[in-house]
């Protein structure tokens, strides 16, 4: 990538003899999205600390903007459930080294834009799921960072919920941050301008969802019954099978392949690739 | 039942802390304080002064241990000597006449066995007892439960608040955050120390008003006593929480620096008492010279000057506790080894590089 960016390049972490993450790169230009996918022990939440600098790289080059120009929301609750919505937000803003005029305007701003004004009072505690992670957001965006990393902002939360912090997540975009975005939904990572599938540590998938989606060989079929001879994954009610020489097995019909197909037929080639 | 007790089991095995605490804890504290547990004082430090030093010093019983005789001195340098306590007991002797015999009541169950010795004893007069005459226990245990109370609130407390963010995992969002670990862990001790002082200040008000303990020294050096008490446990806590990943494990870690301190600093068993291995820990644990300090200034109105060495091991505590829980504090908000001024790198960003060799946590 050329001009500005933040993310890695040739990216290791160990944790003594386990190798976290081996030969990731990520570059993410200011103003896009970009998603890291991968189920439990993929090396989502390693990736997000490596690059937010708490987590020390064993081979390839982190770059990130200051400190203070990085915003951040854990896996965790990342947000102080014994204070007030508006108790955080103060927070968070003071902590960046908001001015007290520019914090009454910008905790006003994202209170209208989270939805939380009626709950500016509560504890942070009493919110569900979804208002408490729109509530870390917040709190990630208040100093209007370069690069903002989520770890699995939309885990648990409601479908409504997480279609909000979406919203909020292109809406920091918008605003010209870089914004990295762990999460284990296939789904969203179609948003995304860039996304990084990753297995055990390795990057399986790399780039646009186009590019993805394109760069994925042979014919993703579905039918009623499970297709003999080829691999087979449930999808719903049906099953999907993927063709690596582009036939269409009897019962079964081409697809739109999208994201979740095309990760899981990287996965495939990958496993038989390992079998071979 | 059995399912359930197996599972107990289980969990138990693993949590080797806790299974450590239940089965190691019980011996060593029966060892410890049954060498600990005695108000037998056997040797009392005593000196001797006036004409007549020599001759009454070499009468007196062997449970006076004279420290030091002094022929040229006089009533006002024996008291000063319990004052500072140099000695527990003082004989004053004259140019003729039965010599006086001043005890120090701050040193409560070396006065009260000295009584009880010389009473009726022929050759000497009746002891009087100075600085706490009544041999009151309250008058010498309230100013050691000051600092009992100090270590509930800046060992308990402190360990607690920092272990919270631990376990709730806004520790994390703090590491990102662009604080250094310094001002994390100020802001985070101020208001634990603040509540600590405004808690000394109403302990010391009851002792006084409630139990009419004297207050005989310096406000000023009793405060300086307590501020450089509260730093040693308000360090311990944060010791205790960067070693605790829950806040029950950072309770029982408090409670095994506690007892130790309650039972080992001389605040219910006299020190001299102790067996010599028992009474070294205690020379170890700073509840021990706070102890010293506030009895001192309270009771005996000792000066700065008298009490320059339990101040100065408080101070010498303070800074090695302190330094090292601050050093693992650090470790623990930054694990990337990330230094400041690195983080504090132009607005056109940083590129942090791996080092050459293979990098851990």
């Amino acid at each position: 990538m050329t001009g500005t960016w933040w993310g890695c390049r040739g990216l290791g972490v160990r944790f003594g003899d386990t190798v976290a993450l081996d030969e990731v790169s990520l570059e993410v230009a200011p103003g896009t999205v970009a998603a890291v996918v991968g189920g439990d022990g993929a090396g989502k939440t390693t990736l997000v600390r490596a690059l937010a600098g708490t987590v020390r790289p064993a081979a390839g080059t982190v770059r990130r903007p200051d400190r203070r120009r990085v915003g951040y929301v854990s896996a965790g609750p990342g947000v102080w459930t014994d204070l007030t919505v508006d108790e955080n937000l103060s927070f968070a803003g003071r902590a960046y080294g908001l001015s007290a005029d520019d914090l009454e305007v910008r905790v006003g701003a994202l209170l209208d834009r989270t939805g939380l004004v009626e709950a500016r009072d509560r504890l942070a505690g009493r919110l569900s799921g979804g208002m408490r992670q729109k509530l870390a957001l917040a709190m990630a965006v208040a100093h209007e960072p370069e690069l903002l990393l989520l770890d699995e902002p939309t885990t648990g939360v409601d479908p409504v919920s997480r279609a909000e912090l979406w919203r909020l997540l292109a809406s920091a975009a918008a605003d010209g941050a870089a914004v990295v975005v762990a999460t284990t939904y296939l789904d969203e990572a179609e948003r995304a301008g860039t996304v990084l599938v990753l297995d055990r540590g390795r990057a399986l998938l790399a780039g646009t969802p186009e590019e993805v989606l394109a760069a994925t060989p042979g014919l993703v079929v579905e039918g009623a019954a499970r297709p003999d001879a080829i691999p087979s994954w449930r999808r719903g009610a049906r099953w999907r099978a993927w063709s690596p020489d582009g036939s269409t097995p009897p019962g079964t019909s081409p697809v739109t392949l999208d994201l979740e197909d095309a990760a899981i037929v990287a996965q495939l080639r990958q496993d038989l690739g390992r079998a071979a | 039942m059995w399912a359930m007790a197996m599972k107990e089991f289980r969990q138990m095995r693993r949590d080797r802390r806790t299974l450590a605490m239940m089965i190691l804890l019980p011996v060593l504290l029966l060892v410890v304080f049954g060498y600990a547990a005695s108000f037998d004082v056997d040797q009392v430090k005593t000196v001797v002064v006036g004409p007549q030093a020599q001759q009454v010093a070499d009468a007196l019983p062997a449970r006076l241990e004279v420290v030091r005789v002094a022929p040229g001195e006089g009533r006002q340098d024996a008291v000063e000597a319990l004052r500072d306590a140099d000695a527990a007991v003082a004989v004053v002797t004259g140019e003729g006449g039965q010599p006086q015999v001043l005890v120090d009541g701050a040193d409560l169950f070396s006065a009260r066995s000295v009584v009880t010795e010389l009473r009726g004893r022929p050759g000497l007069p009746a002891p009087e007892v100075l600085f706490n005459p009544g041999l009151e226990t309250s008058a010498i245990m309230v100013p050691g439960l000051m600092g009992v109370v100090l270590v509930f609130v800046g060992t308990i407390a402190t360990a607690l608040g920092v272990v919270r963010e631990r376990q709730s995992g806004t520790l994390e969002q703090l590491a990102v955050m662009p604080f250094r670990a310094r001002d994390v862990l100020a802001g985070k001790l101020l208001p634990y120390l603040g509540v600590a002082v405004v808690d000394l200040a109403v302990i010391v008000a009851v002792g006084v008003l409630l139990f009419d303990v004297p207050f005989a020294g310096s406000p000023l050096v009793f405060a300086l006593g307590a501020l450089l008490f509260l730093f040693v446990t308000v360090g311990i806590g944060v010791l205790i929480s960067t070693v605790s990943e829950t806040q029950g494990q950072a309770i029982q870690l408090a409670i095994m620096t506690m007892l130790p301190q309650i039972l080992l600093s001389g605040l219910i068993f006299p020190l001299q008492a102790m067996a010599a291995g028992v009474r070294w820990i205690g020379y170890l644990l700073p509840l021990t010279y706070f102890v010293q300090v506030a009895r001192g200034v309270m009771v005996r109105g000792a000066p700065f000057g008298a009490l320059v060495f339990p101040l100065a091991m408080l101070a010498v505590l303070g800074v090695v506790v302190f330094g090292l829980s601050v050093a693992r504090f650090r470790r623990d908000l930054a694990p990337s080894g990330r230094r400041h001024g690195r983080d504090d790198a132009g607005d056109a960003g940083q590129d942090a590089t791996a080092p050459a060799r293979a990098g851990t946590r």
